[in-house]
């Protein structure tokens, strides 16, 4: 790897101003997982690594009546072995429990699973249908924005030079709501999506229609896409096959994949409708359980 | 770049070295503390020959700085046998159900099985064989080192009567 400096800095504003006073050339380390292999195989560069795992803020993992604060670099294990944390959100547990191997959940982020901006990354859509926004701290003090807006294409989102994720912050689930995240890959673990969905509903009171639906796809378009039309058709319709399949269309509609190693363009339009109705039934479940 | 000066605890004991902010914690485990049975296999998260448990938590060293070792404990396999040379239950298993052939593998195996244990002492075969999912073997076909894995369970429970 080529030679850096290393900072642990314990505060934010300490962070900030790390990042801030090195320009572009200044990279923050939570996990390491793709930063350090990126870094090793020159695809990136930074003259300062700036770890983030002393600074309170961005290892925060904590509910509250208003929600979730997720610190950008809290790992995927923290939120598998956070029980209220997985009973609050089990839609983030599945994506949080599919990032690669154990060792892998033990060190990678949620918040670097974003940052990187894959297409194919798994916590993404999950963030997006929880309704997550960003915190964003920079030399020009901090910003949100929403997690569908974050990501620009693939490996590149809306940070700009000096600018750090500090934290997303999920809205409390509603009564009666419930999600789930799938992806589809050939192999059972270790492997990265073809196609992925990611479903939240929330119920009415009856239980039998929907309110309100949100649905985000992942490994089809350049960057981890909202396919808001596809949840907001749900609105008022009952809960049943015919409603699921019409928003597993309108996903299919909005899916813009290519054909690579992975899958070509016709089978992961495939996939988008089957998983997507897949993550609406079960979604639709955890509502009805809750 | 300057080397810096890190102090961690190593298989129980304080360790101070000094190492690069670039190199790797398997690099500083493999060339500066001499701990060479913690293998090299792909350099990039998917293999697990590396894997040591730091701080509790398992993990592919070739993922991690040697500099964030500061303040951290760290197990390798050269932990695992007793002071006086007892292997430890998963040494002895994969010993004598011959859960390895070239051996590359096997450090990493025995260190991920080991956290696997912990968590969970009685897993089943298709717990194991999603626990172990991070660590790759070219040669075994992975049943020995299932089998190996479950006796070694057994052994530590039983122990633990």
């Amino acid at each position: 790897m080529i030679d850096f400096d290393y900072a642990v800095p314990t505060s934010l504003s300490e962070a900030v101003s790390l990042m801030g006073s090195n320009g572009g050339s200044a990279r923050m380390l939570a996990g390491g997982t793709d930063l350090l292999i990126m870094m090793r195989a020159g695809r990136r560069l930074a003259k300062l690594v700036v770890d983030a795992k002393s600074v309170p803020e961005l290892n925060e993992l904590s509910l509250t009546d208003s929600g979730l604060n997720l610190g950008a670099a809290t790992s995927c294990k923290r939120i598998w072995d956070d029980e209220p944390v997985v009973q609050a959100y089990p839609a983030l547990n599945d994506s949080a429990s599919i990032i690669g191997s154990v060792q892998i959940q033990g060190r990678a982020s949620v918040g670097g699973n974003l940052c990187n901006a894959a297409p194919s990354a798994d916590c993404t859509p999950t963030l997006i249908v929880h309704s997550g926004v960003c915190t964003i701290a920079g030399p020009n003090g901090t910003r949100q924005v929403p997690v569908e807006e974050f990501c620009t294409g693939p490996g590149t989102n809306v940070l700009q030079p000096g600018e750090l994720l500090v934290n997303i912050k999920l809205p409390s689930a509603p009564t009666n709501s419930g999600a789930h995240y799938l992806r589809f890959t050939p192999r059972n673990e270790m492997d990265i999506a073809v196609a992925g969905s990611a479903a939240f509903v929330q119920l009415d009171e009856s239980k039998q229609n929907f309110a309100s639906a949100r649905i985000s796809l992942a490994a089809v378009a350049p960057t981890p896409l909202f396919a808001k039309a596809a949840g907001d058709l749900l609105v008022g319709k009952p809960v049943n096959e015919e409603s699921i399949q019409q928003a597993a269309e309108a996903a299919k509609a909005v899916a813009k994949p290519i054909t690579d190693m992975r899958g070509t363009v016709d089978q992961r339009i495939h996939l988008v409708g089957v998983l997507t109705a897949r993550a609406l039934r079960k979604a639709v479940e955890r509502a009805r359980e809750a | 770049m300057a080397k810096v000066i890190v102090n961690a605890v190593v298989n129980g004991e304080p360790v101070e070295f000094f190492c690069e902010p670039r190199q790797s914690l398997l690099e500083v485990i493999r060339d500066v503390l001499l701990l060479t049975g913690t293998k090299e296999g792909c350099n990039d998260g998917n293999c697990g020959a590396c894997n040591v448990i730091l701080d509790g938590v398992l993990v592919d060293s070739c993922c991690v700085l040697g500099v964030e070792a500061q303040g951290k404990t760290v197990e390798t396999i050269e932990g695992l046998a007793g002071t006086d040379g007892d292997l430890h239950p998963l040494q002895r298993t994969f010993l004598d159900l011959t859960g390895l052939q070239c051996g590359i593998c096997t450090p990493g195996f025995i260190v991920s099985a080991k956290a696997l244990l912990e968590s969970n002492p009685n897993p089943s075969e298709h717990e194991i064989r999603l626990g172990l999912s991070g660590n790759l073997c070219r040669c075994t076909g992975y049943d020995k080192i299932v089998l190996a894995v479950q006796e070694a369970g057994k052994m530590l429970t039983e122990a633990k009567r």
